[in-house]
């Protein structure tokens, strides 16, 4: 019962992005389509699943006070695996994201995970963990992206919604609409969880 | 020389770390509620990012390409700004405790501001030589620490502001920062 639970409180309820504000980099970084936002999101969710489990493993093994450099090497280690596979067999999206992969690394939410989660809990739980919060983490970038798809391009996911008489809000694909697209997701979404009563 | 110049202006203003690249944004959302707090954590950075530049440049050139150890890049950056990270810390607690007490939790965290990361990385992938490296950190810490000055600036002002309780927090700061970038995009005619 509680597994199903730890996977479902990061979707919504714990969400990386829109509710503890973490992972920003690559969030605001890669959203300027929803096909970018889906596949910074999954790859991220890969290294976090990956690195949680072995974290949890591990974690009676870890000696306390090196803690940190060890869960970097392990969460580097999927990164780099991430950042080949992405090469070999998705090269178009490798390219888009950029620096961004090996970027990775230094991703709060996974590194946050770890630490907070995954070092004093059982593998199925952290497992669990992993999938619920990366989960909750690929929607964020996947909204993101095709909120700021639709404005600046007037598509998703390269699928034309607003017509070819709609004039383009180019601003949403430069960096400043990143900012400001966030911004007010962010707003919209206290709003709703307190209507909701998320807290 | 012009090349430099380039560089200097290109990380500081055109490509701000920040407002443009996307580069360290945890930081700047996270000790920009006040201006003195964010120039020492300005300056923690400028220190990270020149120490990292110079040790990852060397690291890359003189160990990793000779025996062919290019994919392990990542995990030897990450380690070695790690290292330099909690020297810092270790410096920074006994010289200058104030300083210590008001950055927090923010200083380990250097090690996960990507903007450190991110400058190595680039230095390798742009191909520059150890001196661009070297003036390409710094330029891109100046630009950091701009961004997060003025940020705090405004910040301090908002304050005393009435501001509806949905915006409150990271809400407003974001798009302050857009209106930032926006007008920081116009240094893009410059070049």
């Amino acid at each position: 019962m509680s597994v199903m639970k730890d996977l479902s409180r990061g979707i919504i309820r714990d969400n990386a992005v829109f509710r503890l504000v973490l992972g920003l980099c690559p969030t605001l970084a890669v959203t300027g389509t929803a096909e970018n936002g889906l596949g910074m999101g999954l790859s991220a969710t890969a290294v976090l699943v990956c690195s949680n489990l072995v974290v949890a493993a591990l974690r009676n093994v870890i000696p306390n006070k090196i803690r940190i450099p060890c869960f970097i090497v392990i969460i580097a280690t999927f990164v780099t695996m991430v950042d080949m596979l992405l090469n070999a067999f998705l090269p178009a999206l490798h390219a888009q994201l950029g620096i961004f992969v090996p970027l990775i690394v230094v991703n709060c939410v996974i590194l946050g995970r770890a630490e907070a989660f995954a070092s004093r809990n059982p593998v199925l739980n952290s497992a669990a963990d992993g999938i619920g919060i990366g989960l909750g983490f690929t929607l964020a970038l996947t909204t993101l992206g095709a909120v700021r798809e639709l404005l600046s391009k007037g598509t998703i996911f390269h699928a034309n919604i607003l017509g070819s008489g709609y004039q383009p809000f180019q601003v949403f694909g430069f960096p400043p609409g990143a900012f400001i697209a966030l911004g007010l997701m962010l707003a919209l979404f206290n709003m709703l969880s307190r209507k909701f009563r998320l807290e | 020389m012009g090349n430099i110049i380039v560089i200097i202006f290109g990380a500081i203003f055109i490509n701000n770390f920040v407002l443009s690249r996307f580069l360290g944004l945890c930081p700047y959302f996270g000790v920009s509620k006040k201006v003195e707090t964010s120039i020492g954590m300005g300056m923690a950075v400028t220190f990270v990012m020149t120490m990292a530049s110079l040790v990852t440049w060397l690291l890359e050139w003189f160990v990793l390409v000779p025996n062919n150890l290019q994919y392990l890049r990542t995990i030897v950056f990450i380690l070695v700004i790690a290292a330099l990270v909690q020297f810092v810390e270790i410096v920074m607690r006994k010289v200058a405790p104030a300083l210590y007490e008001a950055l927090g939790i923010f200083l380990p965290l250097i090690t996960t501001n990507c903007a450190v990361l991110g400058v190595a990385i680039l230095n390798i992938q742009i191909g520059y030589n150890l001196f661009e490296a070297l003036v390409f950190a710094v330029a891109a810490a100046a630009g950091f620490t701009l961004a997060l000055v003025i940020l705090a600036g405004i910040r301090e002002r908002l304050e005393l502001a009435f501001i509806s309780r949905h915006f409150r927090g990271v809400a407003l700061s974001l798009i302050i920062a857009g209106i930032l970038s926006i007008a920081f995009m116009g240094f893009q005619g410059m070049m």
